[in-house]
């Protein structure tokens, strides 16, 4: 089934770009959650559906004015948490609102939705161009290799940025570029699921993989995987029962996670009852 | 010879409130210093000033003979384990990966970090997550992620807090072992003042101020010194939450 549709040059490109966004989002959405910032994604689209919006009303490539605008809204709100004590999740709550209200008055004042906006929000994997895999897979290639460079430092900070920084780490410009970085894995995923759904790559397979993983290392992979087996199957289910891919993912992603609650709930009672006996 | 730590005049102010006001001490090789204090005494942020990560202190602090806010390579010499902290049950990395944080950037670690896991006798949890270990467990953990690097001066923050007693006296006595056995320098701030007068041979007692700094069997000998420091404290946190009077000099005794 699947050598069928892969002779497609659409589908070559939407299978290679979303196995290459699942891992960049997986591997950035660890970090993420476990900084308990994994509504951060969600905001951080939303800022990014402002500088879409900005980029169709000025008539320039809408992923490029996204990126700037989310990236300087992501440092702007991660100065202004650590300058005023202000709580991650209100910071957060200000950057989604903020970036919403941009996306809104900019769409009023050009006179309405687009079909591109529309594409933009609910993401669509299958008209994705040659151009958009390109630079997918340059945002992999970028931000891979930072965080398997700053990995052991991700984590002492993650678990204790105190501790972190009595060990001389320099906290606040590692913060800062990580922020750069989840905000290109962001941009660089919203074709696949669309602003609106983008949270669900970053804290799902991750939070899936937190109830089954033993070690750092064995998470990220466990996520990472079942995030590239979501996407695929997503793919491959939406484009034969024609349902929209980025829900289609999504609810993958979310069955895998009830699937292995179920499990791991039976097998904790598996394990009382031959205890108990 | 230099000590390995020497604090000047150090003053530091929250909400222009001061959380430590002219505190001036100095801590030997091979000391094992107990700082006492009630809570919100400061002793978190004297640590934290010690540790760099407040900076905007007044006064000086060395370590090793060097001006902590000049260079900040001392701090490699450090080990730091910080208030007790609960590890959520979830948190992925293994013992193994949590020591190893303690060697960031060093090639050919992996002996060390076998051997602070077993000092801390955790060998059998090396491949469990940290999250799923008990409290007294996480806590040695910590002290092996901050052994592993083979700190000269090691600064534990209330470690023991919350912890109940049969860990508590293992804890001491892996301390214990940490300075007589390998003369690590040991600063260790507590609410416990028989455990540190059983097992620091230096006290400094602090509310803010410092009230008394010296030989352990010097204040702890010492009932009517005793008894002063509780009336101190006593008179610091009247001052603190009522209003600061006389500012508590009348009341303090500083050696």
């Amino acid at each position: 089934m699947l050598f069928d549709i892969i002779q497609y040059g659409f589908m070559q490109r939407a299978l290679l770009s979303a196995v290459a966004i699942s891992i960049l989002c997986s591997i950035v959405g660890l970090f993420l959650v476990l900084k308990r910032h994994s509504l951060f994604g969600d905001a951080l689209a939303h800022v990014a559906f402002g500088g879409i919006s900005l980029g169709l009303f000025t008539g320039i490539y809408p992923l490029w004015t996204a990126y700037i605008v989310a990236i300087l809204s992501a440092i702007g709100v991660n100065k202004l948490r650590e300058s005023t004590k202000i709580p991650p999740d209100s910071s957060i709550a200000v950057l989604l609102t903020s970036g919403l209200a941009i996306g809104v008055i900019l769409i009023s004042v050009s006179g309405g939705f687009t079909l591109d906006l529309f594409s933009f929000l609910f993401g669509n994997i299958l008209l994705v161009s040659i151009e958009d895999v390109i630079m997918i897979l340059i945002t992999d290639a970028i931000v891979v290799p930072i965080i398997y460079i700053l990995y052991k430092k991700l984590i002492l900070i993650v678990f204790d940025e105190n501790q972190a920084k009595v060990s001389g780490l320099n906290v606040t410009w590692i913060n800062t570029l990580f922020i750069v970085l989840a905000s290109i894995t962001i941009i660089a995923s919203i074709r696949l699921v669309g602003v609106l759904l983008i949270s669900s790559l970053i804290v799902i397979p991750n939070i899936t993989a937190l109830l089954l993983g033993k070690g750092f290392k064995k998470t990220m992979f466990i996520s990472c995987a079942i995030s590239v087996i979501s996407v695929i199957f997503g793919i491959v289910a939406s484009y034969y029962v024609n349902l929209a891919p980025s829900g289609t993912i999504v609810l993958t992603m979310v069955s895998v996670f009830i699937v292995t609650i179920i499990a791991k709930n039976m097998r904790y009672g598996l394990k009382k009852i031959v205890v108990t006996k | 010879m230099h000590p390995i730590i020497k604090v000047t005049g150090l003053s530091y102010h929250y909400d222009s409130i001061a959380t430590l006001d002219n505190i001036s001490f100095t801590v030997g090789k091979g000391d094992f210093l107990g700082i006492i204090g009630p809570n919100g005494a400061g002793k978190t942020t004297l640590f934290q000033c010690m540790l760099g990560i407040i900076r905007d202190y007044e006064g000086e602090i060395n370590l090793f003979g060097f001006d902590i806010k000049q260079n900040k390579k001392m701090l490699q010499k450090i080990g730091y384990v910080p208030q007790k902290k609960n590890v959520e049950q979830t948190f992925p990395a293994t013992v193994k990966e949590v020591v190893s944080l303690g060697v960031i950037g060093m090639r050919n670690s992996s002996d060390y970090i076998d051997k602070a896991i077993d000092f801390v006798e955790l060998g059998a949890y090396r491949d469990k997550r940290i999250g799923e270990l008990s409290e007294g467990q996480q806590q040695r953990a910590i002290i092996a992620k901050a052994l592993v690097k083979q700190p000269e001066l090691l600064i534990l923050d209330e470690p023991t807090t919350g912890i109940d007693s049969v860990t508590q006296e293992k804890f001491f006595n892996l301390l214990t072992k940490l300075n007589k056995d390998k003369g690590i320098t040991i600063v260790w701030s507590s609410h416990d003042m028989n455990a540190v007068e059983r097992l620091a041979n230096r006290v400094a007692c602090i509310d803010r101020k410092l009230f008394f700094h010296g030989q352990s069997e010097d204040f702890f000998g010492n009932e009517e010194r005793m008894k002063s420091y509780v009336e101190f404290a006593m008179q610091s946190h009247m001052n603190l939450h009522f209003g600061n009077k006389s500012d508590g000099k009348d009341k303090m005794e500083t050696k």
